[in-house]
């Protein structure tokens, strides 16, 4: 059962070849068994899941049909579920029990989606590897020595470990893409309005976007349908018609113009990586797409722009956490301003309250102008880099990640090595657009992606692009042997 | 370009943070090394360019002026560390 595919489950539940009870059941089974290794959830609400299934399957008994309904999925734990706890890896928000649902997970309950439970993720979404997480690392399923990715570790090793057949995720500097490449999985981060941020907890408000992770471009085209679209609680919610995603997956790939950046076949890009990308584009070739070399002349600097703006933008979002109306509070303050830098110093784990100095810093009187208004400058020009490519070109495709996954404590130790992990994925945060990873190789056994990044409001383009290359070759179909 | 030991001290005040002192050498210089990469953005002229504050240029949208929220006052204060009589508790400020 915990083989089928997402997109497979509401057939075989029409068909009653198993009730949406007892899939629910068996993942629930499997994510107990595997996650003291896995550690891919923070919270399970067997309860809660098993209400909805049994409601699902009575709605379905009643002539209720849906592509979703009863469909088991996990939730990254930075989505807001009303009356289960909610904690963003974090010791701030470790008991918080939201009173109200994200909007995201209002629609794919809306849908009929059973929620297993909450997925672990770095603290506060700010990391590469799930090594941040006030609840301990997540481990990769491929290999339970190395890292999954992050800061959507916890989604990705779900999926991947076949524990959930999908999970929602967030990515503000590439947090979808590259655990999805390090754990052979399709993820997708939507155009910056695509999918609401109401009750998605912030870090990066103009950077921060939701998607799904799943095992195919065919599954995360029913996840997205379902989680975008306009909403009025999200003041930078897109109000326009949101596509049929699922109808647009099989239109052939003939004439297709693919962008090829120079500036992402750097030295820092692994050789097994590099031939993988490479194989991949030879096969949308093969299916009748053109290569285009392009290039996006000011990529290196996004690195450091976003090193200035998410932090900045992060210093002010969690400034909120103060003990006083919700989350961690110290014990016995001695004032007001010891009940403050308590509850933060102990709340926060180091590498967030490192971004916090960086983006006060940032931001503060004297160092504005040269930070963070020269990173909103360098913004433009990397968005505009994207805006000439895109007139010649319709997607644009290259790695998600430098390497494969890498092993626990091999980047954590210094920062800078860790921010160079997220270098592909970066620039598309920062311009807005839309942009996934799918599986696209194995080297040495652990899984390479390859990135997609299309004009705004593309993700249908991209999702068609992805499922037929899925369509040709079965790298998305590989599983690890980790057995639950 | 490095942060100095006073500015980061400034800026943790700012930003209602205490750093352990064993760790403050070290965040100094991590926080330094975070610096140095920023500031390969200044070699770039951008005289010419404006700031992007949002991906896609749009503007704040306004609704009318009409009460559309429920109130919800208890359940958000039942989440509270300390409250009390509809009041949010802290140590006292006034002496």
């Amino acid at each position: 059962m915990h083989d089928i595919a997402l997109e497979a489950i509401a057939g075989a539940l029409e068909r009653r070849e198993f009730s949406s009870v007892e899939i629910t059941t068996h993942l629930l089974d499997r994510i107990e068994r595997a996650n003291p290794t896995l550690n891919a959830f923070v919270t399970l609400d067997r309860e809660g899941a098993l209400r909805t299934a049994a409601a699902a399957d009575a709605a379905r008994a009643g002539g209720a049909t849906g592509p979703l309904l009863g469909v088991p999925i996990a939730h990254k734990d930075l989505f807001c579920t009303a009356g289960l706890r909610t904690t963003c890896g974090s010791r701030m928000l470790g008991e918080f029990v939201p009173p109200y649902d994200a909007t995201v997970v209002e629609r794919l309950a809306a849908a009929g989606c059973v929620t297993l439970g909450k997925t672990n993720m770095d603290e506060f979404a700010m990391g590469s590897s799930n090594e941040t997480s006030w609840f301990g690392p997540v481990r990769n399923p491929w290999d339970t020595a190395r890292v999954p990715g992050g800061s959507s570790g916890g989604s990705a090793a779900a999926v991947a470990a076949r524990l959930a057949p999908g999970a929602t995720a967030t990515d503000t500097g590439g947090s979808i893409r590259q655990p999805a490449s390090l754990c052979g999985l399709t993820g997708l981060k939507a155009t910056y309005g695509r999918v609401s941020r109401h009750g998605m907890i912030a870090f990066a408000s103009s950077l921060d976007q939701a998607g799904p992770i799943a095992r195919s471009a065919a599954d995360c085209a029913l996840m997205l349908s379902a989680m975008a679209g306009f909403d009025t609680r999200d003041s930078t919610s897109i109000d326009t018609p949101v596509p049929d995603y699922v109808s647009l997956l099989d239109r052939p790939l003939a004439g297709l113009r693919v962008g090829v950046p120079k500036e992402y076949f750097d030295p820092g890009l692994h050789p097994g990586t590099e031939a993988a990308v490479r194989a991949g584009l030879a096969e949308l070739e093969a299916q009748g797409a053109r290569l285009i070399d392009v290039s996006l002349p000011h990529s290196p600097l996004s690195v450091p722009a976003y090193y200035v703006i998410a932090p900045a933008e992060c210093s002010a979002n969690l400034s909120r956490y103060d003990g006083v109306r919700y989350g961690y509070r110290c014990k016995d303050p001695a004032d007001l301003r010891d009940l403050y830098e308590r509850s933060r110093s102990e709340g926060f784990g180091e590498e967030v309250k490192r971004r916090i100095i960086v983006g006060t810093y940032a931001l503060s009187a004297g160092y504005y102008d040269a930070y963070y208004r020269k990173a909103q400058q360098i913004r433009r020009l990397i968005a505009e880099d994207f805006r000439q490519a895109f007139e010649q070109v319709d997607v644009i495709a290259g790695p998600a990640a430098p390497a494969t996954a890498f092993r626990f404590g091999e980047k954590s130790n210094d920062p800078i090595t860790m921010y160079l992990e997220d270098i592909y994925t970066i620039a598309a945060n920062l311009a807005g657009l839309p942009a996934m990873s799918m599986p696209g190789g194995l080297v040495d056994g652990l899984p390479v992606g390859i990135q997609l990044i299309g004009n705004h409001l593309q993700e249908g383009l991209l999702l068609n692009v992805a499922h037929r290359f899925q369509q040709a070759t079965d790298w998305h179909t590989r599983a690890p042997a980790f057995a639950a | 370009m490095t942060i100095s030991e006073q500015d980061l001290a400034r800026v943790a005040e700012l930003a209602r943070l205490r750093l352990d002192p064993a760790t403050v050498t070290e965040v100094t210089a991590r926080i330094g090394n975070i610096l140095g990469m920023i500031d390969r953005m200044q070699a770039v002229d951008t005289r010419a360019v404006s700031p992007m504050a949002h991906p896609l240029d749009t503007v704040q949208r306004l609704r009318p002026d009409e009460v559309t929220e429920p109130d919800r006052r208890a359940d958000f204060l039942a989440i509270a560390p300390v409250s009390e009589d509809g009041l949010y508790l802290v140590p006292r400020v006034i002496e």
